[in-house]
């Protein structure tokens, strides 16, 4: 059974209770893992912000300048054995939508938190969630680090004309 | 199901229906027999156990884990039998797992599990497991729940008393069930030459305490009997080992009645520090032989097997002081010893009654030499020299013993079907409860180790019948779970398991939940020779007769999905790489007429099918394991033309080939 599943499974039940109201709920002792991210997830949604994206990054802690070669370099090798399965470089849907102009539509914070948490912003993005319905495949989480994300970032950068 | 297993049963169902309640002959009828409370089995659905338990799975030759006190079943480890599922032994990368002296074994029967220690207790490394017919031992890591390497063993006839470990698991043993004649001997001689040319030999394996390979440090030679289980001696007895031994009267034919002559057979106790004495001094003759060591390479996915031809061999009756026999009633089975290491408890199966050993004493009579003669050339301690005292009508047929690290000890019954609590000091019965039937092993956390985590009790039952809805004359195998933190012991679930359960241990969840498992393989350090580290990657490559296919799979498509230019004759390699980074999200491989089995792949994993197409035409291959919405979708085609046909070799997805008849020559490959 695949944990995507399980979640929706866990998160619609938490709906049903929430419904009926005045559910007792007894205090979790084990952190059970299914547990874990639903009870994050229904506590944010109200303040998730589509703007910024769900995740560690923010306009403080990600800058963008002049086009870094190297790096965009770095990040269209990762890109290679994590992306390009599913998406293009130009602007045709393959599983995925295609990259082209994706840094011009979408801020770069936003960009790294979804290739590093798509989980939870698949489930609350307006925009993600419709893709999803065009798509009908969840993104899926490449385990990508920080340095990775910031890669392929300006990789996407590159390849939208930034210089 | 065999024989006097059916005839017990039947002997089971008359009294039941006669109605008697036989005092010795245990148990009541079922229905009155649940007398603990099943909510403390329970465990609410997304919530954890807090036990795993790591079971043997008898003739299935796998290792099973269950989660306790639910009993719910986690997942079948494949170790001795090849398991099509996981492709297990069909894979290329796997099948040198199963490889032996006697080339490619697909089957065994695993009997014994052992957690690896370190100071007396778990440590969540590793587990080990013994084969029983091709005389084997295998190292699962615990980190993937695979096994990660199997070792075979020379000398040896059915490698029953094993896989036990010292406390800080510097050996695991291997003692042949069967004597043979030793490998580097003409052993084409007259089976009735037993006495002569038959000759035990325990192997002792070294472990290395970083990356668990194992190694065969060397053999004690002994006479020949048949080695049954054993402990390992810890805290004081540290430094030594016990063996069950029996059929001292070294029959070779009807062994249920020839083996079963003497009053007392033996437990042969090893001075195993005096033995790397002797080895470090040279005293140990190389011996040519022909084993298999095989490993699992973390880094390639692959597996590689070698087969070695020497081992260093001590011979006990020679080498004085290593060993020494101290009788036991009545074809002793379980050999166990309790947490202080000073008491060894001798299961008789034909007892009556449990001796309990004092090591102290042991060492006593050691050294006033109070021997009772000796065996051939081996000392026999005199058995009220080595006896701490006899535990007076405990039940029929002891068989194991497991503590509770609170100063009792529980003995399985299997011919009164019962677990039997009773301290090891004062040697009082406690307490007693029915098994439902005829149980074998049994299990307490840590129930082998210095420190025994003493919640629950499980036992491991050779007779299911009536327990279960019935499923025809085969059944599913029973395990049941008691409550132990009591007085009295209060039987709380019942369990079916897979093949058949012998020993089995577990231990708290935490020590093995955060061991650092591996939740994938990440796809960079992946050093697969025929990886292909993304789509652009994947290619077709013709090596004469060989097809080698670099195949991606990701949610959900393969690349590529579109084949042609195979050939009637060529042997076709599927490489297929698991391009996903996500836990949870393995790929499956499958295409019509394969001959072996299918491929499932883990995040960022490598792994290869074979396939020899023996037809022309088209044929669809597809993934197994349901992966997402499109998952129905993620499949492909491979074309193959006759033996010598011009079909160019070509590879796809995506994109359709140019229009081409077979004849004309087509763009020999084509990408998205």
């Amino acid at each position: 059974m695949k944990r995507a599943y399980l979640t929706s499974v866990f998160l619609a039940a938490l709906a049903l209770l929430a419904a009926c109201g005045g559910g007792e709920q007894k205090p979790e002792t084990d952190g059970g893992s299914a547990a874990e991210p639903a009870k994050s997830m229904v506590a944010d949604a109200s303040s998730y912000d589509p703007k910024r994206g769900e995740g560690k990054f923010n306009e403080s802690n990600v800058t963008v300048g002049a086009l870094d070669a190297a790096m965009a370099a770095k990040g269209e090798a990762i890109s290679g054995t994590k992306c390009f399965s599913c998406h293009k470089t130009t602007d045709e849907k393959l599983v995925g939508p295609g990259w082209k102009g994706i840094t011009q539509r979408k801020a770069p914070y936003w960009i790294m938190n979804f290739i590093t948490n798509p989980d939870p912003m698949i489930d609350k993005d307006p925009e993600v969630q419709a893709q999803l319905e065009l798509c009908l495949v969840r993104m899926p989480n490449q385990n990508l680090t920080d340095d990775d994300a910031r890669q392929v970032l300006e990789f996407m950068r590159k390849n939208d004309g930034a210089k | 199901m065999k024989q006097p297993r059916l005839s017990l049963s039947l002997l089971m169902l008359t009294i039941a229906a006669a109605g008697f309640l036989f005092p010795a002959c245990k148990p009541k009828n079922a229905g009155s027999a649940a007398t603990g409370d099943a909510t403390k089995a329970y465990v609410p659905p997304g919530k954890h156990d807090e036990f795993y338990n790591f079971v043997s799975g008898g003739f299935s030759g796998q290792m099973s884990v269950y989660g306790l006190p639910s009993g719910r079943l986690l997942r079948v480890i494949p170790v001795f039998s090849v398991d099509p599922e996981k492709g297990y032994g069909y894979s290329e990368e796997t099948k040198p797992m199963l490889n032996t002296s006697h080339g490619f074994v697909p089957w065994d029967d695993l009997h014994h599990t052992e957690m690896s220690q370190t100071n007396g207790e778990i440590d969540g490394k590793w587990v080990f497991g013994n084969a029983n017919n091709t005389p084997r031992l295998a190292r699962i890591d615990l980190k993937t729940f695979r096994t990660a390497e199997i070792i075979e063993l020379p000398n040896s006839g059915g490698n029953h008393s094993s896989p036990f470990g010292t406390e800080n698991s510097e050996y695991i043993v291997a003692g042949t069930r069967f004597s043979v004649p030793p490998d580097d001997v003409n052993g084409d001689v007259p089976i009735n030459t037993y006495k002569q040319n038959f000759k035990g030999h325990i192997s002792f394996v070294s472990v290395n305490k970083e990356t668990g390979a194992m190694d065969i440090a060397f053999q004690l030679k002994t006479p020949g009997v048949n080695f049954d289980l054993a402990r390992a001696g810890k805290a004081k007895s540290h430094g030594w080992f016990f063996f069950s031994c029996y059929n001292t009267e070294q029959a070779n034919t009807l062994l249920e009645v020839n083996a079963s002559q003497k009053d007392k057979d033996f437990i042969l106790a090893v001075n195993w520090k005096k033995a790397e004495e002797y080895l470090k001094a040279g005293k140990g003759k190389k011996v040519k032989v022909k084993y298999a060591h095989n490993k699992y390479d973390e880094a390639t996915h692959t597996a590689t097997s070698e087969i070695r031809t020497e081992v260093t061999v001590l011979d006990v009756a020679e080498l004085k002081d290593i060993c020494y026999f101290i009788p036991c009633p009545k074809s002793p089975h379980g050999c166990d010893v309790d947490p202080t290491g000073e008491y060894i408890v001798g299961s008789g199966k034909l007892a009556a009654l449990i001796p309990v050993f004092s090591f102290d004493k042991i060492q006593q009579a050691i050294a006033a030499k109070s021997f009772d003669g000796e065996y051939e050339g081996i000392p026999v301690i005199k058995y009220e020299s080595a006896l701490h005292g006899e535990v007076q009508k405990p039940g029929l047929g002891p068989l194991h013993t497991e503590f509770d690290g609170r100063g009792n000890a529980y003995t399985s019954f299997f011919v009164s079907s019962e677990v039997v609590k009773w301290n090891i000091k004062d040697l009082k019965v406690v307490d007693r409860v029915p098994t439902y039937y005829s149980v074998g092993h049994l299990c307490i956390p840590g129930g082998n180790t210095r420190k025994p985590n003493a919640k629950y009790l499980i036992a491991y039952n050779k007779i299911t019948k009536d327990r279960y809805l019935p499923t025809g004359p085969e059944l599913a195998q029973s395990a049941q779970l008691y409550d132990i933190s009591g007085e009295k012991m209060q039987m709380i679930l019942d369990f079916p398991t897979i093949g058949e359960p012998h020993y089995a241990q577990a231990a708290p969840a935490d020590i093995i939940k955060n061991n650092g498992q591996l939740k994938i393989y990440k796809i960079d350090e992946n050093k697969h020779p025929y990886v292909a580290k993304g789509e652009g990657e994947s290619k077709v490559v013709r090596e004469g007769n060989k097809v080698h296919v670099y195949m991606t799979s990701i949610r959900s498509h393969f690349a590529p999905d579109n084949i042609e230019g195979i050939r009637l004759g060529d042997e076709v390699y599927f490489h297929v790489t698991n391009l996903e980074q996500d836990w949870d999200v393995p790929h499956g491989f499958a295409i019509k007429g394969a001959s072996n089995a299918e491929l499932l792949i883990m995040p960022g994993e490598t792994s290869t099918l074979k396939w020899v197409p023996e037809r022309v035409g088209i044929f669809p291959m597809y993934c197994t394991d349901f992966c997402s919405a499109l998952h129905q979708e993620m499949q492909g085609y491979v074309r193959v033309s006759p033996a010598g046909s011009n079909v160019p070799l070509s590879f796809s997805v995506g994109t359709n080939q140019p229009k081409a008849d077979a004849a004309a020559p087509a763009a020999g490959s084509e990408k998205k």
